[in-house]
């Protein structure tokens, strides 16, 4: 569904992706793994459109997006919930919610439910500003403002940042059910180990460099991720 | 006596506003003190005073005059906006990317620009706006209002009360202050930033244009200089009601009239372009973010 060939971004004159190859199919949730300043980010920003690649291809259902202005490949049904949240803090939670509905790819009631239903919290905070939210509270504004766009892949950049243990449990099993519902997810995570539990399949970044792929599973037993990022 | 300075600087105070409300969602939006804004003002002056000639020599005018000026400040808004428009395009959009003192150069360059292109094109001397109003006027309390006046406040009064509701009611006006909150992260929802940045251009320049084409209306002489000054005490509301917010440049442009108009006539009139510059600094004394605006904040 989703394929990145060769990917290579710079900041300047410094390459902060070089050369990114990775995969994904309908309905999986893949991590992409790493310490931080290795690119991981850089990789959603690239995918997102709002860093321009230097060279290689990122294709969507074999179209090349990789040469669109950020907000037509939201409106091909790539959202991203990005690091640090980035919640409008002037604006009230039902508007947050009503500009990830901006590109009309569903209905809006409809959407709104939805995104009622998996964090009900939303529905009661709907009228208060995005900036009174605790952070476990914007965080799943921050993903039901990018579900609202009825997205076919959700791109997700750390959503267990700065959360108390308890929220990010709850956090991972709506991304969990998310993905049961048929949305297909690639989750960039810290959180290494939580993040390989929950996903199909795992990419290790390091250095803007891919140096290990594999199942979830695989990753998990594996020697070096062990010791580089479960902390074994 | 009171009461009529109250009204003369109502009068002024809209106008005032709906220039300095352009000022305020451009800086919003782009943290950029569009130095060009006044010269829209000024190009909205001059077309008022352009396409009245023209419907008078077609003999619009004397069919219907109320006809003739809404046809008159409709066109001139959308001139002044297709001004606006071409502005933002040509002179800020190539410098999105560049340090914050690039753009505020090329609007000083702007504004150099467009008063040399009125002047070379409608020349140096002032153009008079015909009296059409006469001196007709009606009694309000104890005092008098004219026309004009009535119609300057009643109009920037709507103007306002529809911007605030398109702002805060409309996807578009949403989609605005989701961008002048976060640029990238409103590009990740799908909103075209560059199209929002735009229809601000427009929008602001729209409103300009009619404050011109009243003030051209109510001081009868307009000139390719007119800009410069109502700009800078445009500007000077913006900050005082906290740069950024819209109804911070409504109120702040108000108070600004309110404030000349009571201190020309019962302080002095020779000073009357300083009262604005001592009101905005005793503001921010006190209030360094402007009336409604917030402390600036620290970004990290």
């Amino acid at each position: 569904m989703l394929k990145l060939e060769a990917v290579r971004t710079r900041y300047g004159p410094i390459e902060a992706l070089r050369g990114i190859d990775l995969t994904i199919s309908k309905g999986e949730i893949v991590s992409l793994i790493g310490s931080n300043g290795a690119g991981k980010s850089t990789c959603l920003m690239t995918i997102s459109g709002v860093l321009k690649p230097s060279s290689g291809r990122i294709e969507l259902h074999g179209e090349d997006i990789a040469v669109l202005p950020p907000h037509r490949i939201v409106e091909r049904g790539v959202s991203q919930a990005p690091e640090g949240r980035r919640i409008f803090p002037r604006l009230t939670v039902k508007e947050n919610l009503e500009m990830g509905a901006f590109p009309g790819r569903g209905s809006f009631p409809e959407q709104i439910e939805n995104v009622f239903r998996l964090f009900p919290i939303l529905k009661e905070r709907s009228r208060q500003y995005g900036g009174t939210l605790s952070g476990g509270e914007q965080q799943m504004l921050a993903i039901g403002r990018a579900l609202m766009a009825r997205p076919e892949i959700l791109l997700l950049d750390e959503p267990s940042l700065g959360l108390a243990p308890i929220m990010v449990s709850r956090i991972f099993r709506t991304i969990e059910e998310i993905n049961r519902e048929g949305m297909t997810v690639l989750l960039v995570e810290q959180n290494a180990r939580a993040a390989l539990r929950l996903s199909h399949r795992g990419y290790v970044l390091e250095s803007g460099a891919i140096t290990l792929q594999g199942s979830s599973e695989a990753l998990l037993g594996n020697e070096k991720v062990k010791q580089a990022y479960l902390g074994e | 006596m009171l009461l009529q300075q109250i009204i003369n600087g109502l009068t002024l105070g809209s106008v005032y506003a709906l220039i300095a409300l352009g000022y305020t969602m451009v800086y919003g939006i782009l943290e950029l003190i569009n130095f060009a804004h006044g010269e829209i003002y000024m190009i909205g002056a001059y077309l008022g005073i352009i396409l009245l000639a023209f419907f008078t020599s077609v003999g619009l005018t004397a069919v219907s005059l109320p006809l003739t000026l809404l046809l008159v400040v409709v066109l001139a808004a959308l001139i002044c906006s297709a001004y606006g428009f071409t502005v933002e395009k040509l002179a800020y959009k190539p410098l999105r990317n560049a340090s914050r003192l690039s753009p505020l150069i090329s609007a000083i360059g702007v504004s150099i620009f467009l008063q040399n292109y009125v002047m070379l094109t409608q020349g140096a001397t002032d153009k008079v706006f015909p009296s059409l109003f006469g001196s007709g006027g009606f009694r309000f309390l104890s005092t008098r209002v004219s026309y004009l006046q009535a119609a300057i406040i009643v109009v920037s009064g709507v103007m306002m009360v529809s911007l605030q509701a398109f702002v805060m009611k409309t996807k578009t006006g949403k989609a605005m202050r989701a961008v002048a909150q976060d640029k990238t992260m409103a590009s990740l929802l799908g909103i075209n930033v560059d199209k929002v940045i735009s229809i601000t251009f427009v929008v602001g320049s729209g409103l300009a244009s009619v404050a011109g084409v009243m003030v051209a209306a109510y001081y009868g002489l307009v000139n390719y200089f007119i800009g410069y000054i109502a700009g800078i005490k445009a500007f000077t509301a913006a900050v005082l009601g906290g740069i950024g917010s819209i109804p911070g440049a409504m109120f702040g442009g108000i108070l600004l009239g309110l404030v000349e108009s009571l201190g020309a006539s019962y302080i002095s009139s020779e000073y009357k372009d300083a009262y604005a510059f001592v009101v905005l600094i005793g503001i921010l004394l006190v209030r360094p973010g402007g009336l409604f605006g917030k402390a600036p904040e620290e970004k990290i």
